[in-house]
């Protein structure tokens, strides 16, 4: 393994959205998971990179798979991984989260990965540890090592994301993935539609340079050579946000109806749970165009090329 | 009781140094010589105290945030010698007796003078109106809801009616709850790039909206709190030029702070409404510097630190900072309004709101007064802050117009000691 070298400007300290990120160094960590991906596929799976370092996974907000996904990227790369699991709720009960933080920083953490359901958290948590923080997702926020793989994701397909059109699909008001990934894509030259109905699809988004918005998912898909569904949080529905869910999958279904429309060889993504057959069909989940599981072996490389980069050659 | 003179002050726009004498609670006279105690105003200007018409001073019940002695000396060490405190205390002030008590500590502690507003319906819960006559002959100073943003139109309606055949203002916190739904900032580009929950223009526009046209039907006074939106402020305009009686108020924090300040994802900057946009800042200013805005007015409205740590879903709103919104808008904006505009707005405007009696420097009028040092900057230090809230968007900031020395009912309420 090699570090990023030849890297001008500060190292960012965290990574808590892309703010302050280079599209460089944004390349340079994608080119280390390529590396990273590689230790995978070795009958040892391991490397020594962070032995002797703590890492520290805080979930303030429950997530199996992607603390999953950290804790083995870390594991592998030889850190010592310490669960914090605390319920949402935790707050409310009086404790703040800089009390939470004060006394895992009395663990002696070398660094925290954090999600949380309020947006700006993981800022708040870098605020009062002092220690480097990966994002793990903060409410709506920001979700940035989901949005690095899926760049991963689309970069191994077509080499760069340079030209590219990704359309995103689905409830872009209440995502995070949404939000990082139209943060992320365009700093790495490609061009990002968000679609869905009105109601989850605020307009103010495309003042972000790079992004347009649209509620018709056939303009969406329009050029597009990859096409990410969004989970539907079936309570929105409560929400008022929807009519029913029947009219939803009708009109905003990523399926091989509407991939017709996009790129003859476009790619579908979507971040996981999914919800099949509503706002993703089986047929395109299933499918040859279907990079989903790739995108969840991508996030072990990805995440350790992120822990890497934060950890690794830093005083 | 003893004469207390303030020597070697000016008058604003004068140039002239004089000295003042009060005795028994009204001003004595001008130039009477050093007669009794003697407080060198050194140079300052000397001018009516402030009236606030709109703090939160957290007593009864959440005096970990505020209590009467910290947030009435912070008042007056911000110039204040009147404040008229929000009634959403727990319990809330719908009880003459809450009133009565309220004054009667406040008259002891001796800072600033204290007119609680006592709440427009029980509990502020938009139901049931509170005894608003008792309420007023305890001592109550208006009646609001306040926070509570009154959904029921019709209970607004007969409290409009009711206060008004008492001769009283009701104030409203003009926010459509629905409208506002979970948002904790300002909606727009910056709360969508954040993935924060927004409170769109709208759900002031609509209720100010709304409001006035109760106003119409009623003929009764309505006084709308701390509008913070440009289109809000325009209804309110066209209110005034249709002959309602329709007053408003401004803070300095929406005339200072912008929603951009949410990106540092610090609850220090939440408050309800909400931080809002440049242009909505500019034209509120605009509002002040041509009429159409009444009075500025602070929400003063304090919270423990560890609360306004929290993550900004959790965190509650509010931002308190009695002790320097002169200093901060004498910095800020003293050019544009001028120094007599800026008192008047601080002043005599609030009492008119209220139709309280015009403050004046005149012999025989009630001897609140403030000295303010226009020209000194000095540092924002939250930590010497009387108030309970010991921080404050503006800290390490430099800003000048400190108050000096304030004088509540011919007493020192508050003297600088350096």
């Amino acid at each position: 393994m090699t570090p990023a070298t030849s890297l001008t400007g500060p190292r960012p300290r965290h990574l808590l959205d892309f703010q302050g990120w280079t599209p460089e160094r944004l390349n340079a960590l994608l080119d280390n998971a390529d590396t990273m991906a590689q230790v995978l596929d070795r009958p040892v799976k391991k490397v020594p990179a962070l032995q002797g370092l703590t890492v520290c996974t805080a979930f303030f907000e429950n997530s199996t798979r992607t603390r999953t996904s950290f804790e083995l990227a870390a594991r592998r790369m030889s850190a010592d991984v310490m669960t914090f699991a605390a319920g949402s709720s935790s707050v409310s009960k009086g404790e703040s989260l800089r009390d939470t933080m004060e006394v895992l920083t009395a663990y002696k953490v070398d660094a925290y990965i954090v999600r949380h359901h309020a947006a700006g958290a993981a800022h708040l948590v870098a605020r009062y540890s002092g220690k480097p923080v990966i994002n793990a997702g903060d409410g709506r926020r920001a979700h940035p090592t989901q949005a690095l793989l899926d760049a991963y994701t689309i970069r191994q397909e077509y080499g760069s994301l340079e030209g590219k059109r990704v359309a995103i699909i689905g409830d872009v008001r209440h995502s995070r993935v949404a939000r990082s990934n139209a943060e992320l894509l365009p700093k790495l030259g490609a061009e990002v539609v968000l679609c869905g109905p009105a109601t989850l699809l605020p307009r103010d988004l495309a003042a972000l340079p790079g992004v347009t918005v649209t509620s018709d998912p056939r303009e969406a898909v329009r050029g597009a050579h990859a096409v990410m569904a969004l989970r539907l949080q079936q309570e929105r529905m409560n929400g008022g946000f929807l009519a029913s869910l029947q009219e939803y999958a009708d009109t905003y279904q990523v399926n091989e109806a509407l991939m017709q429309h996009a790129e003859s060889g476009a790619i579908v993504l979507h971040p996981g749970p999914m919800n099949r057959d509503l706002e993703i069909s089986s047929d395109a989940a299933d499918g040859k165009r279907s990079r989903i599981l790739k995108q969840v072996e991508n996030g072990q490389a990805v995440r350790m090329s992120v822990l890497y980069h934060l950890l690794v050659g830093r005083e | 009781m003893k004469e207390l003179t303030i020597k070697n002050v000016r008058r604003a726009g004068s140039d002239t140094l004089e000295s003042v004498t009060v005795e028994n609670g009204v001003i004595k006279g001008w130039n009477l010589g050093d007669l009794g105690t003697v407080v060198d105003g050194q140079g300052g200007t000397v001018a009516p105290a402030l009236i606030e018409l709109h703090a939160h001073l957290r007593e009864p019940g959440q005096t970990e945030k505020e209590d009467l002695a910290s947030g009435l000396a912070a008042a007056a060490a911000g110039g204040y010698g009147t404040v008229v405190s929000m009634p959403n205390t727990r319990p809330v002030v719908d009880d003459p007796a809450i009133v009565r008590s309220l004054i009667e500590k406040a008259d002891r502690l001796g800072f600033a003078r204290l007119r609680p507003a006592a709440a427009l319906t029980r509990g502020q819960k938009g139901e049931q109106l509170a005894e608003l006559t008792a309420l007023k002959e305890a001592g109550a100073a208006m009646f609001t809801d306040d926070g509570l943003t009154n959904e029921n139109a019709r209970t607004l309606r007969l409290g409009l009616e009711y206060a008004g055949s008492l001769g009283m203002v009701v104030s409203v916190h003009a926010e459509d709850a629905t409208l506002r739904a979970d948002g904790v900032m300002n909606e727009g580009p910056v709360s969508e790039a954040l993935g924060l929950p927004g409170n769109p223009a709208a759900a002031e526009a609509a209720r100010v909206a709304r409001d006035v046209e109760i106003v119409a039907q009623t003929g009764a006074r309505l006084h709308v709190q701390h509008l913070s939106t440009a289109r809000a402020l325009d209804i309110v305009r066209d209110a005034k030029r249709r002959g309602l009686p329709v007053t408003c108020e401004v803070c300095p924090h929406h005339l200072t702070l912008t929603d951009e300040k949410l990106r540092s994802f610090d609850a220090i900057y939440k408050v309800a409404p909400p931080l809002r946009t440049q242009a909505d800042a500019d034209h509120l200013l605009q509002g002040l510097l041509d009429g159409s805005v009444d009075c500025i007015a602070t929400d003063h409205a304090p919270h423990t630190r560890a609360e306004k740590e929290r993550d900004l879903l959790e965190a509650p709103s509010g931002i308190a900072y009695i002790e320097l919104a002169f200093p901060l808008m004498w910095t800020r904006f003293g050019e544009q309004l001028g120094l007599e505009r800026l008192l008047d707005l601080m002043t005599g405007a609030a009492a008119r709101v209220m139709g309280w009696p015009e403050p004046t420097l005149e012999e025989g009028a009630p001897a609140d007064l403030v000295v303010l040092d226009l020209e000194t900057e000095r540092t924002v230090e939250p930590a010497t802050f009387k108030s309970k809230a010991k921080f404050t968007p503006w800290a390490g900031e430099s800003l000048k117009g400190w108050p000096t020395l304030t004088v509540v009912n011919g007493k020192v309420a508050y003297q600088r000691q350096d």
